[in-house]
């Protein structure tokens, strides 16, 4: 009798527990709202982002822009490119107007690291959150996104020293190919070159040459430091657009090889052909489709907690990717969509 | 032997100049006397060159070319572009050297029918090519080379014996030009109609059809010569555009002896100026001074050089023509 009981209640309990569960299930199903998700989608509208590059027109820049047209697209901002094609004084001027036009956010792209600062802090001034992408000023606003040059340079340097250096029979001379000499990415990228050379004497710098991002001039310069030095251990040049004359010029004297050509740019798909067709010994890619993630992700961060220029100083460097023969993986590189 | 300050024209000056500072170099820095060293020379100021060459004949028919960087980069970065989008070889080839020749027709027929002063026809078409290129041609500032075109390559990268192929271009450009210039009727009609453009008319020479012919020929070169960039560096940068390039074309012209006001010169001064800047830049990287640097030292022995004849030669009404810039 007792058992039966028990039995009865037993099921009777389970029955209305689970009814009672099913209810309460059913009622936090209607209450739980995402409550971030609505703030999130409003805080896109009316919004407006100008992104102003050196110029379009090439690997690093087009895909920034991709990335951003469509997050802009995706959640309903207004985005415009104002392209001053490489010419610095129609790039004041863009940045002049865009003040007056007053954008939520200016995303620039600095071609040294003077030029802008001025403009920078003026547009900060007026309320304008300011990103910096990969070539830094030498003010700086809200948010850096980017490679970070010093350990690029470092990077560069370390390898130098570990295939030129004591111990690998080679000369130790080395040549360094710069971009223009203002430039954020050449300026930067001594400074971590020489922190480690300094410290290692046996490597020599027979050349130090700025080469202003062009193949051709890069090419001329390798040529005759191939020339004067052809025991020359590495090449090192700022970046792999660049560099390419620089491996023509390796590849021309016969040197393939013996002279280890060392680069970094955007891991667009030229660098992968070129490690793979050994042109290039080892490329440091600052992952273009990585920076622009975060170049978006910046943007909506400003955007949701309407940030104030000067509310935070923060720099998101590009974890670096590496790309060489010996571990060569074809999917680091990427190639713009058209 | 008497000696005559006349004997030093700007040709023998810039020569004497180039002469003195080669010496210098031999001397002074190791490794620069040297023929393989002398070859890359060569090769480094070997389109530079080229132009030159083709910039000498417009100004030889008192003309001046300010679109040929443009014609240079666009034409044979369109070519690349054909190539990339699947065309053949030949048929990409052909496709840029026919905006190239479409291009310096352009500016000829503006200059000798519409009787736009060249300097400013020039400088607009110029501009129309490569914001045409930059706008619907090409999708990119730097194109690159597609890989495994074989003996296209060799264009740029190929050699002779110890000769780089853009030396023998060079040298062949150069005979070639010297071979119009002074053995063929149009050649000699380019320096009548240099010299005298009414004259010139007055005595029968078609001079619209020459001046047409001459940028035609600018322009033909202007693609060679970034046929031999292309293929030397598996790239065209079309920002070379924005470069100060053309102004060099125009200085080895001018360096080497040939007036802008037409007539004068041969092939000859256009290969004084050319040496004269190789042996500077090669020097210059050899002792590794700052690129910067290199541009301010280049500025001022040109300047020098070009002082050194005004002062030689003063202008007078004599020696002054008209239509002197």
């Amino acid at each position: 009798m007792l058992k039966k009981f028990t039995l009865k209640k037993l099921l009777a309990l389970g029955f209305a527990s689970t009814l009672t569960l099913g209810m309460l299930g059913s009622a936090a199903n209607a209450e739980l709202i995402d409550e971030l998700r609505e703030p999130y989608i409003q805080s896109f509208k009316g919004k407006k982002v100008a992104f102003l590059p050196i110029a379009m027109g090439f690997d690093l820049t087009e895909g920034w822009a991709e990335a951003m047209k469509a997050a802009s697209e995706k959640h309903g901002f207004e985005f415009v490119i104002r392209d001053p094609n490489w010419n610095t004084n129609a790039g004041t001027q863009a940045l002049t107007a865009l003040i007056a036009e007053k954008p939520d956010i200016i995303v620039a792209h600095n071609p040294d690291v003077q030029s802008y600062a001025r403009l920078l802090k003026k547009a900060e001034k007026a309320g304008i959150n300011v990103i910096q992408v990969n070539m830094k000023s030498s003010y700086s606003t809200n948010v850096y996104v980017g490679a970070d040059w010093v350990e690029i340079g470092e990077a560069g340097a370390q390898e130098m020293v570990k295939r030129c250096g004591d111990g690998s029979g080679t000369s130790g001379k080395v040549a360094i190919i710069q971009g223009p000499l203002t430039g954020a990415a050449s300026v930067y990228q001594v400074k971590g070159v020489m922190n480690i050379l300094d410290q290692h004497k046996e490597i020599k710098i027979v050349a130090n040459q700025a080469a202003d991002w062009d193949a051709s001039k890069a090419k001329a310069v390798t040529q005759t430091v191939l020339q004067q030095h052809p025991d020359l251990c590495a090449v090192f040049g700022f970046w792999d657009v660049m560099t390419l004359g620089a491996a023509a010029a390796v590849k021309e004297a016969g040197q393939t090889g013996k002279v280890s050509v060392l680069t970094n740019g955007g891991g667009n798909q030229m660098a992968c052909d070129n490690v793979k067709s050994g042109a290039f010994d080892k490329v440091w890619s600052y992952d273009v489709p990585g920076q622009s993630r975060d170049l978006v992700s910046m943007i909506k961060m400003i955007f949701q907690s309407n940030a104030k220029p000067g509310d935070m100083r923060v720099a998101l460097y590009t974890p670096l990717k590496v790309i060489s023969r010996e571990a060569f993986d074809p999917s680091i590189c990427w190639s713009l969509k058209k | 032997m008497n000696f005559n300050i006349s004997w030093f024209t700007q040709e023998r000056i810039v020569f004497s100049i180039a002469l003195v500072l080669f010496l210098v170099f031999s001397l002074s820095l190791s490794g620069f006397f040297s023929v393989d060293n002398l070859i890359v020379l060569m090769r480094n100021v070997s389109v530079l060159g080229i132009l030159g060459i083709g910039m000498a004949i417009v100004v030889i028919g008192r003309g001046i070319d300010l679109s040929m960087i443009a014609v240079m980069a666009v034409s044979s970065a369109w070519t690349l572009q054909l190539m990339q989008n699947g065309y053949g070889l030949g048929s990409a080839l052909a496709l840029g050297l026919m905006c190239a020749l479409a291009i310096g027709v352009a500016n000829g027929l503006l200059i000798a029918f519409v009787e736009i002063p060249a300097l400013f026809a020039t400088l607009a078409t110029g501009i129309f090519l490569y914001g045409l290129g930059k706008s619907t041609m090409l999708d990119l500032d730097v194109i690159y080379l597609p890989e495994n075109t074989g003996w296209f390559e060799e264009i740029g990268k190929g050699s002779i014996g110890p000769f780089p192929m853009p030396v023998i271009l060079f040298c062949i450009t150069m005979v070639v030009a010297w071979f119009v210039l002074s053995r063929t009727r149009f050649g000699r009609f380019i320096y009548g109609t240099g010299d005298n453009p009414l004259a010139a008319r007055i005595t029968g020479i078609p001079i619209r059809i020459i001046i047409t012919g001459q940028y035609a020929m600018a322009s033909f070169i202007g693609f060679f010569a970034g046929i031999i960039i292309a293929t030397s560096v598996s790239a065209v940068n079309t920002r070379i555009f924005h470069s100060t390039m053309i102004y060099d074309v125009i200085l080895v012209v001018v360096l080497g002896g040939i007036g802008l006001s037409g007539g004068k010169g041969s092939v000859r001064n256009v290969v004084v100026g050319t040496l004269l800047i190789g042996i500077l830049l090669n020097g210059m990287t050899i002792m590794d001074i700052q690129f910067t640097y290199q541009n301010f030292i280049k500025s001022l022995i040109l300047l020098g050089a070009i002082i050194l004849d005004s002062v030689l030669h003063p202008r007078n009404e004599e020696t002054a023509q008209q239509g002197d810039i």
